[in-house]
This record gives C-alpha cells, sequence and structure tokens, in this order.
C-alpha cells in the first residue's frame, strides 16, 4: 500500500515546516518508491520518471509551508508530482509535434504509447508490452487512475484522497479508464488478444 | 437505478470496495441483467491482465543517491538566489558609477550625458512600472490563499 504513514508523521512535517532538511530526508526515503513508480506510470520513462519525482520533492520542501498543519503529506505532494508530470507531457507532445513534418495538409500527432517504454515492465512478454503501451494511450486523467489502482494498488478511498474527489467519482473514473483500455487493446492488436 | 449507475458500482465490485449494502443491490442486479454479467466477465479478464503487468524496481544505487540529489537541488537553489542577489547589486553599484564617471567627465558632450539619464530614467520607470503591476495583480488574485 502506497503513502504508508510514517510514525508521527505530523511532527516530522512539524520539523520539516521550520526548515529541517533531516526530517524532510525522512518524508523523502518513505514515499520516494512510490513517487518514482507514479511518475513512471504517468510519463513512461525511467530517465523522466526519476528527475520529475526528485524535482517534485524539491518543489515540495521549498513550498511545504503552504501544507496545513494536520494535513497529510502524500496528497498534497501528489498534485506537485501530478502537475509536474502533465505539464511535462504537454511539453513533449508540442515538441513533439512541431518536429513533425508537415505533408500536404495532413496532420500528424505522436502517439502517446510511444514514449511509454516496455524495458520498465518486469518478466516482459507480448501481451504485458501491448498492455503498457495501451495504458499509454489512456487520457492522462484515466491513466493516472489505472496507475494508482493497479500499480501501486491503492485503495478507493486513498486515490479519492489523492485526487480531491469522491469515491463515487473513482469508480466512475475507472470504469471509462478501464473500458478505454479495453478498447485500445481490441483496436492495437485488431482483435488478437482474445482474452478480452 | 438505470443499468449506467450499476457500472460504477461494478468496479467496486470487481476491486471489492463496495459496502455489503452496495454488494448485494449489485449482485441482485447482475441476476437480472445479462449485458451486465457479460461486461463484468470482461473486465474481470482485463484486471487480470492488468494486473499481471509490474514495473521493474530500478537498481539500488539509484535509491541510494535518490536523497543525494534531491540535496543539491536544494544546495544549489540557495547558491542562485545568492548569485541573484548579489548580481543584481553589484550590476546597480557598478552602473551608479559608471553613471557618475560620465556625468563628471568634463570631455563627454551634454548630448550624450543627457541621453544616459534618460535611458536609466526609462529603464527605471519601466522596472517600477512592472514592479507595481504584479504587485497589483497580486494583491486582487483571489486565489492567492488557496492552499491545498
Amino acid at each position: 500500500m502506497p503513502a504508508r504513514l510514517i510514525e508521527d508523521e505530523l511532527s516530522i512535517l512539524q520539523r520539516c515546516r521550520r526548515g529541517s532538511r533531516e526530517a524532510f530526508e525522512s518524508v523523502v526515503k518513505c514515499y520516494m518508491k512510490d513517487s518514482y513508480n507514479i511518475a513512471l506510470g504517468l510519463v513512461g520513462s525511467r530517465d523522466d520518471a526519476l528527475e520529475l519525482s526528485q524535482e517534485a520533492f524539491y518543489r515540495a520542501f521549498k513550498n511545504i509551508k503552504h501544507l496545513k498543519a494536520g494535513r497529510k503529506f502524500f496528497p498534497w505532494f501528489y498534485q506537485i508530482l501530478r502537475n509536474l508530470c502533465f505539464s511535462h507531457l504537454r511539453k513533449r507532445r508540442l515538441r513533439q509535434t512541431s518536429r513533425l513534418p508537415e505533408v500536404e495538409g495532413q496532420e500528424f500527432t505522436a502517439a502517446p504509447g510511444d514514449w511509454f517504454q516496455p524495458e520498465v515492465v518486469a518478466d516482459r512478454n507480448e501481451m504485458k508490452d501491448c498492455v503498457w503501451k495501451a495504458i499509454g494511450q489512456l487520457s492522462e486523467k484515466h491513466r493516472e487512475v489505472i496507475i494508482l489502482r493497479h500499480f501501486r494498488d491503492m485503495p478507493y478511498q486513498q486515490i479519492a484522497e489523492n485526487l480531491f474527489c469522491s469515491t463515487g467519482t473513482v469508480m466512475s473514473r475507472l470504469y471509462h479508464a478501464r473500458k478505454n483500455l479495453k478498447e485500445i487493446l481490441e483496436t492495437e492488436k485488431g482483435g488478437q488478444h482474445n482474452d478480452l | 437505478m438505470t443499468c449506467n449507475k450499476y457500472k460504477d458500482l461494478m468496479m467496486g465490485y470487481l476491486d471489492d470496495e463496495l459496502s455489503d449494502e452496495q454488494r448485494i443491490k449489485f449482485k441482485q442486479h447482475l441476476t437480472d441483467c445479462s449485458d451486465c454479467r457479460q461486461e463484468l466477465e470482461e473486465f474481470k479478464k482485463l484486471k487480470a491482465i492488468t494486473d499481471d503487468v509490474t514495473l521493474l524496481e530500478p537498481e539500488d544505487k539509484i535509491w541510494r543517491e535518490y536523497w543525494g540529489n534531491i540535496y543539491n537541488r536544494m544546495e544549489r537553489g540557495i547558491g542562485w538566489i545568492l548569485f541573484g542577489i548579489s548580481a543584481i547589486l553589484l550590476l546597480i553599484y557598478g552602473g551608479f558609477k559608471m553613471i557618475e564617471d560620465i556625468v563628471k567627465d568634463p570631455t563627454i558632450g551634454f548630448g550624450l550625458k543627457a541621453g544616459l539619464i534618460a535611458l536609466i530614467a526609462g529603464l527605471a520607470i519601466l522596472f517600477v512600472s512592472a514592479a507595481r503591476e504584479r504587485l497589483h495583480f497580486w494583491s486582487k488574485d483571489r486565489y492567492k490563499d488557496v492552499r491545498r
């Protein structure tokens, strides 16, 4: 389960607010794996995920005074992380689009799934590679809910806390995300995946 | 309740996240609705193949160096702030000294002196105006105190 509560998190955060780097180090060590893995799920590349997750912690430390006393660290931090990841994706998309040649009025767009490197998947096979690429093609909103549920194993309540929404919204978003994922997988392989 | 309302509950059922009451309600619906039964089976298969995908753990070195990289960013941040402030102060000081020297230099003509002073005055007005505008927008920003 992600976002484990560090023992005495509130007092550690209090020390962070007073500028203690040692206290912040313990927060980082507690959440770094969640942060990296979520970023990896959102942007699809190992190097970018490492860079973005570290940048998110740096920004969190700079702004830790804005985290209200008594509030949990992770949902607040998650907003910084997801905003960084989504803004990175938008920039990457823009760069990619501007690099693509214009041919007789045809509009080329880079397939977002192309950035999802299958090398990051454990015990790879064709099906797992396809699922990972299909996740990369989901919209940002749908992808994050899939990542939080399937790759970080978060219960609905915790996903709702991180996304600042109700568990009903989480269920609804998951339904549409999974439906899209199924459709992408079906069209990708032209119905080759009879497992679905 | 329409079938659409049960779609969300289907996810909760699939992930074992429903309350007892919701589960009973959903199971009742399933007995009456073959479309939802079929969709649930498809989602079960999708969930199984998605759960099967796990991500490789990066090597230990990455975690050992993780905090160090963030710490370096923090240090660099302080370094950039100090560098920026001192560069601005030195530029202002150097600028004033240069203007002073030019104004006091009798070999430089009045036209050049007047032009230089006008240039500096223009820059100062632009700077003050931009700073005042930013301050004005900041004070009127309704969301500046919104904190998560």
